[in-house]
């Protein structure tokens, strides 16, 4: 057991608190700070699932502690990604926190290493869940995108300005942004469940045999792709996109998390 | 102490909501409201000051509190308000007070937008138009003018002017927390007037793409559009158009709503739920304050777009309270000149005047003269004092003769300024051409 999560966790929050003390008091340096701290905490990431990889002998998505964080790496690399290309004011400020609380949530479950069951030792192991978990993390930034957008149109809507007005961007560049997750996201996801698909058959025997799991992450591509299509075709954007990208994440968890705890199913895995 | 005294009559956005000004509001084109004003008993001399934001009725009268009463009903005549509202909407400042509440209002400093240019020019339009009707006198073109200078002093001395804010500009950053870029967008001008005009220019420098004039009459909003190279709609083509644009601005003077939630609704899926921002800069209001209820439509009116600035108000705080400097020091000197607006005080200057320059003068050509007697000393002395003495004895007796309270004035004014016995020589000339 080495201590490289734990080093992780704590860069993550001190980049979140970093992140929250730029938002509040709108000072250039703290923005800069957070970023190279969350840059340094990617990095530390990297190293700990890398280790992981060592430790377990098979890549590092096969329960709950290790997708959730490989959940938070994907998140975290998809950011910076991202900024790479554009800018939005204070998105990091809300995607940091939702790292953070992944990571929390990775930090809980349990790190103890089983051995692989029959069934996952597979090249589509990699392929499928790392592909399934980015797509997560594509959508989770559109999630945060979307909140930053009902953040907004509130304040600008009822006309009483609190703290979000002057540090949000504006509506147009968070319904971009949203748009912009998606189209990562969204391929991401497809992607997912036709490898996942190919995979049961190697597997199972069955491309498709409606486990719960494969029945809520359909749920959650067609509330992804209703969104896309009614936004070209009925001009579903901007408060229906943000509201529609929060219910389409929502449903992205439960297939991670809540069918696993709640429905069970062959797919099980936590992964 | 004069007899007469100043008061100030009035309505504005810190006192009265949108719904009771706009009862209230008296449109351009209606009889300037003076005439009827100046034949209330007691009054004076007036003036008319009414913005979408205020109503100001600055006057001069003997009766104090009949003239406010007789002011009052007259604003609120048809408004359906109890008497107790109209005092509760309505405020009364008197002499000092008076003074003090005018300078602010000229210097912006009253304004729903503290610093926003327009309300001078608003003062000075009023002040022609009281002037072209002959309701103002000496001491309200004093007192107005002074108001005009007042002004000039706090934007040349603070920086208010500098961060000051219109409206349109608040338009325009809101509409950039909406839009993002305004590169591509088209924006409607309801209404062509000097308010709405305004706010395009704005929108335009900002690199807008174009610009639709909705009007009544055709022929101004082409005119008007033809300064924007845009194009021109009558307010019946209004509804079709909406379909194409992403910011209006309404400013009509229409009684009613120009616009209707219903009307718009079935715009916005045309629209593709492309948002639309709606500006309803007139009183009273154009627009439906239901169409906020629409999503992806923004409906402010003028009194929520204070609310943009006041965001960054503590910066501008501090310009503020450093005008307010000015004004009260402005207000003390012109309560001085109001004070000695009268027979006593005015003939007292004027032989305080006569005595010092005869003071000046004999010491003067006595020192040059020291081969002088006593006795002829006692002479030249005597030939000063008698020579000042009939030369103010005409002006004297003209000042104490009996006359109207309104010659009175013309008088005092006249005297004091030939005088020249107010300390401040009276070099407001510039500022007074009302350009």
């Amino acid at each position: 057991m080495n201590p490289l999560f734990e080093i992780t966790f704590v860069a993550y929050v001190l980049a979140t608190g970093t992140y929250l003390m730029w938002f509040v008091r709108q000072q250039q340096e703290a923005r800069s700070a957070a970023r190279w701290i969350l840059t340094v905490a990617g990095i530390l990431h990297t190293m700990t699932l890398v280790a992981r990889y060592l430790e377990v002998g098979h890549t590092p998505i096969s329960n709950m502690h290790e997708a959730v964080s490989f959940f938070a790496w994907s998140m975290t690399w998809g950011f910076l990604l991202f900024r790479w290309r554009y800018r939005v004011k204070n998105f990091g400020t809300f995607v940091s926190l939702g790292i953070t609380l992944l990571m929390v949530v990775a930090a809980i479950a349990s790190k103890e290493v089983a051995p692989l069951p029959p069934a996952m030792r597979s090249l589509w192991l990699p392929v499928h869940a790392s592909i399934a978990i980015m797509a997560n993390a594509f959508l989770g930034m559109g999630f945060c995108g979307g909140i930053m957008y009902l953040l907004q149109e509130r304040e600008i809507k009822s006309r009483r300005f609190g703290i979000f007005y002057e540090r949000l961007p504006s509506l147009e560049a968070l319904d971009n942004l949203n748009q912009h997750c998606l189209s990562v996201g969204f391929p991401l996801l497809t992607l997912g469940i036709i490898t996942g698909s190919i995979w049961a058959k190697q597997a199972w025997g069955t491309y498709w045999q409606w486990d719960p799991k494969e029945t809520w992450s359909l749920i959650t591509w067609f509330i992804y792709a209703a969104l896309l299509h009614f936004r070209f075709t009925m001009g579903w954007r901007r408060r229906r996109a943000a509201i529609m990208s929060i219910i389409g994440f929502s449903s992205a968890l439960f297939t991670l998390w809540g069918v696993s705890f709640l429905l069970g199913g062959v797919h099980s895995y936590a992964g | 102490m004069r007899a007469d005294s100043l008061l100030i009559i009035g309505v504005n956005h810190k006192v009265a909501p949108v719904e009771v000004r706009e009862k209230l509001a008296h449109n351009a084109g209606c009889e300037n409201p003076v005439v009827a004003i100046k034949t209330i008993p007691g009054c004076r001399e007036c003036c008319f000051l009414g913005t979408c934001n205020r109503v100001e009725v600055i006057c001069s009268t003997s009766e104090t509190e009949s003239t406010a009463r007789a002011i009052r009903q007259h604003l609120f005549a048809g408004s359906g308000l109890s008497d107790e509202d109209i005092e509760r909407y309505s405020y009364l400042y008197v002499n000092g007070e008076a003074v003090n509440h005018l300078f602010r209002v000229a210097a912006s400093l009253d304004s729903m937008i503290v610093g926003e240019p327009q309300i001078l020019g608003q003062l000075k339009k009023a002040y022609r138009a009281a002037a072209e009707l002959k309701t103002v006198g000496p001491v309200l073109n004093k007192f107005i003018n002074k108001s005009f200078s007042v002004a000039k002093r706090v934007r040349t001395e603070t920086n208010i002017g500098s961060s000051a804010v219109s409206i349109s500009f608040a338009a325009v950053q809101l509409a950039k927390k909406i839009f993002g870029t305004l590169a591509d967008k088209r924006v409607m001008l309801v209404g062509a007037g000097e308010m709405a005009e305004l706010a395009a220019e704005h929108l335009m420098s900002q690199g807008i793409a174009g610009v639709v004039v909705a009007n009544r009459t055709l022929e101004r909003a082409i005119n008007l559009a033809q300064r924007f190279n845009g194009t021109a709609v009558t307010l019946e083509g209004l509804a079709a158009e909406l379909e194409n644009v992403d910011i209006l601005i309404s400013s009509t003077g229409a009684t009613g709503l120009v616009l209707m939630r219903d009307d718009v609704k079935p715009i916005m899926r045309q629209r593709m739920n492309r948002p639309l921002f709606l500006i309803d800069i007139a009183v009273p209001r154009d627009l439906d304050p239901k169409l906020n209820d629409l999503d992806n439509v923004y409906l402010y009116d003028i009194d929520n777009l204070k609310d943009v600035v006041e965001v960054n108000k503590s910066e501008r705080q501090k310009e503020a309270d450093s005008a307010s400097q000015i004004v009260d020091e402005e207000t003390t000197k012109f309560q001085r000149w109001l004070d000695g607006m009268d027979v006593t005080p005015t003939i007292v200057a004027l032989r305080h005047k006569a005595d010092e320059l005869r003071q000046v003068e004999l010491e003067r050509t006595l020192s040059q003269m020291k081969e002088l007697s006593p006795k002829q000393i006692k002479a030249v002395e005597v030939l000063a004092a008698s020579l000042t003495n009939k030369m103010l004895h005409h002006p004297i007796a003209f000042l104490k003769a009996v006359s109207t309270p309104q010659d009175q004035m013309v008088k005092l004014d006249l005297i004091r300024q030939v005088f020249a016995l107010d300390p401040e020589p009276n070099n407001d000339r510039e500022e007074d051409d009302l350009s």
